[in-house]
């Protein structure tokens, strides 16, 4: 197996109205392996985008990556890296499918166009061959009618292909990473799936070790190899997604479980958890869950480090001790 | 179509946006290729018994007090006053975008700086420093006279384009271009300029009516296109003197400088509704 992405302790903050930091991704680390997918899946606020932004050094100023973080990519240290070398990773090492497929598309040029943007940004040839190529690309990621298409406008294409649009462009350069940033969440769930399907084939085609972004754990069953939970900046659980799912464990997990509704089995009312995610300038003490936690006890007043479930399985929470 | 062309197209369909283009290029096509046909706007044929004669056959807006034939005058004038307007406007154009996009994209200290001088520039009265430069430049050369104009016209541009770049860099799309490993003067020139030139174009437009009326001020004073080329302004301060007794020399001239303004700001205003209607 080889590790392609390594991310120690990242950290990324925001001044607040006086000056003083605070920590809306904090101390977050996982690793990406070659044609393997994690997935980090969390609730709106929690810094799932932000952590994928981080991979591409796009925070926004007045934020930043905070000292004590690692981001190594093979043998390159992306934190170092200046411009020039920055740019040559975005798009060519690290690929990313943005959210919106509405709005992350430029009005003003064909698909065609954008797609040869990521070509002729990395790689040495000819906007004719660059052309071929975007071609090829819509191609592959199964864009109905795709010569036609190369000339069309973005506002002339429908939400699903707009998406296959930026998967093409986001492949344009041969990224060894593909980030995806809840690459479905504005789309049609029948759209959703074909959009998933055309992302996992496209790994297993290429050997990319993809990151996906997600607030829904029903798009991770049957897509990833690992799961990340992340609640308040921090991963609270992760796991292979078989065991995720034969045994969430932390009380967030269960509480995201027991609030999808099922199929199968007896009807019964939804359990939501209770109350939101708190503002990144407050995270809590101790516990980041512990005011929403059914079962908090008198030892969630310290904060828990990641603890061991099982093999491969940890999570963040003083239960696990026992 | 890309978004400057919709809006053309839909400018275009709406009455005032067709009838002011179509007095546009009428305006600008009589202007091009009308003097061959007409008789020499220099040309005095006959000073005493030829001057000041009322609109007839041979002459349809009469003749000046010098005897010159008026059309041919305000045809060719029409050359002067579109050229000047064009060409100013596209100078103050390209000046104003490229200081609004290096502003509005490196934003902190450079932006600062540039909006602090710009702020300066706007409060210097334009007309006055016009005046200055052209009572000291005797028989200015049209070329320095659109350089002059075009130089001191893009203050205003400059803010509206900063402004344009401030909203567009939120944009998802920009962020996209970024994480795409664009350069930085793609991302300017593909991503940023083309979604601001909407606004631009409609400022632009509104530029040109605006710069006639200053040549034909300046003109009118003296100091703008130099005798005895013919220009709008200088035609109606020559008729001063005969407006009683002649009137038609200052007339046509006048109808001609009112007529390409209300045009220009016309279409400039359909040009805005129909940006203006692209986000709808």
């Amino acid at each position: 197996m080889t590790r392609v992405l390594d991310v120690e302790n990242l950290r990324v903050s925001f001044p607040d109205a006086g000056g003083r930091r605070f920590y809306p991704v904090d101390g977050v680390s996982f690793r990406l392996d070659r044609g393997k997918t994690l997935a980090i899946v969390g609730e709106s606020g929690c810094g799932k985008s932000l952590t994928s932004l981080a991979l591409l050094r796009l925070i926004p100023p007045p934020g930043r990556i905070d000292e004590g973080s690692r981001i190594r990519l093979e043998d390159t240290d992306l934190l170092a890296l200046k411009s020039e070398d920055l740019r040559q990773v975005r798009g060519r090492r690290i690929g990313m499918i943005f959210q919106d497929p509405m709005t992350s598309l430029n009005p003003v040029f064909t698909v065609g166009n954008q797609i040869a943007e990521g070509i002729l940004a990395h790689l040495p040839v000819s906007k004719t061959q660059a052309r071929d190529r975007a071609l090829q690309l819509l191609q592959e990621v199964g864009m109905p009618d795709a010569p036609a298409r190369l000339d069309a406008y973005p506002h002339q294409l429908s939400g699903g292909m707009r998406q296959r649009v930026m998967i093409a462009i986001a492949l344009a350069a041969e990224p060894d990473i593909l980030v995806a940033d809840e690459p479905t969440t504005a789309l049609d769930v029948t759209v959703q799936a074909q959009i998933l399907e055309v992302l996992d084939q496209l790994r297993a085609r290429r050997g990319m070790a993809v990151l996906l972004i997600t607030h829904d754990l029903g798009i991770v069953a049957g897509r990833a190899d690992r799961v990340a939970v992340m609640y308040a900046g921090q991963f609270v659980e992760e796991a292979s997604t078989s065991d995720l799912f034969a045994l969430p464990s932390h009380p967030y997990t269960q509480g995201l479980f027991a609030s999808v509704p099922r199929i199968s089995g007896p009807v019964q009312r939804l359990a939501p958890i209770p109350g939101t995610v708190p503002p990144a300038a407050a995270w809590p003490s101790g516990c980041r869950f512990r005011p929403r936690c059914p079962k908090a006890f008198e030892k969630s007043h310290t904060e828990p480090p990641m603890l061991p479930v099982g093999p491969g399985h940890t999570m963040r929470c003083w239960l696990a001790e026992e | 179509m890309t978004p400057v062309g919709e809006a053309l197209h839909r400018a275009w369909h709406t009455p005032r946006g067709r009838v002011s283009a179509g007095i546009l290029v009428a305006i600008g096509l009589v202007g091009l290729f009308g003097p061959p046909y007409l008789p020499d706007p220099l040309a005095q044929p006959d000073i005493l018994a030829g001057a000041n004669l009322p609109p007839g056959p041979s002459h349809p807006f009469g003749t000046d007090q010098l005897s010159r034939d008026v059309l041919a005058r305000v045809v060719t004038g029409a050359r002067v006053s579109l050229a000047v307007a064009v060409l100013a406007v596209g100078l103050s154009m390209t000046l104003g975008a490229a200081v609004g996009l290096v502003a509005g994209y490196w934003g902190g200290g450079v932006d600062a700086v540039l909006m602090r001088l710009v702020d300066g520039a706007l409060a210097v009265p334009r007309l006055f420093v016009l005046l200055l430069v052209l009572a000291l430049w005797e028989r200015i050369p049209v070329i320095a006279l659109i350089v002059l104009i075009g130089a001191t016209g893009w203050f205003g541009t400059s803010r509206l384009v900063r402004g344009e770049v401030l909203r567009l860099r939120e944009e998802a799309y920009v962020s996209a271009a970024e994480a795409l490993g664009a350069r930085r003067r793609r991302i300017i020139f593909r991503h940023l300029l083309p979604n601001a030139m909407g606004p631009l174009l409609v400022a632009a437009t509104l530029g040109v009516g605006d710069v006639i009326l200053l040549e034909a001020g300046l003109s009118f004073l003296g100091l703008g296109v130099q005798p005895p080329a013919p220009s709008w302004g200088g035609m109606v301060f020559d008729a001063r003197a005969v407006l009683v007794t002649a009137p038609w020399a200052g007339i046509f001239p006048g109808l001609a400088i009112t007529l390409t303004v209300l045009a220009a700001n016309l279409f400039g205003d359909a040009l805005r509704d129909a940006v203006d209607a692209r986000g709808r």
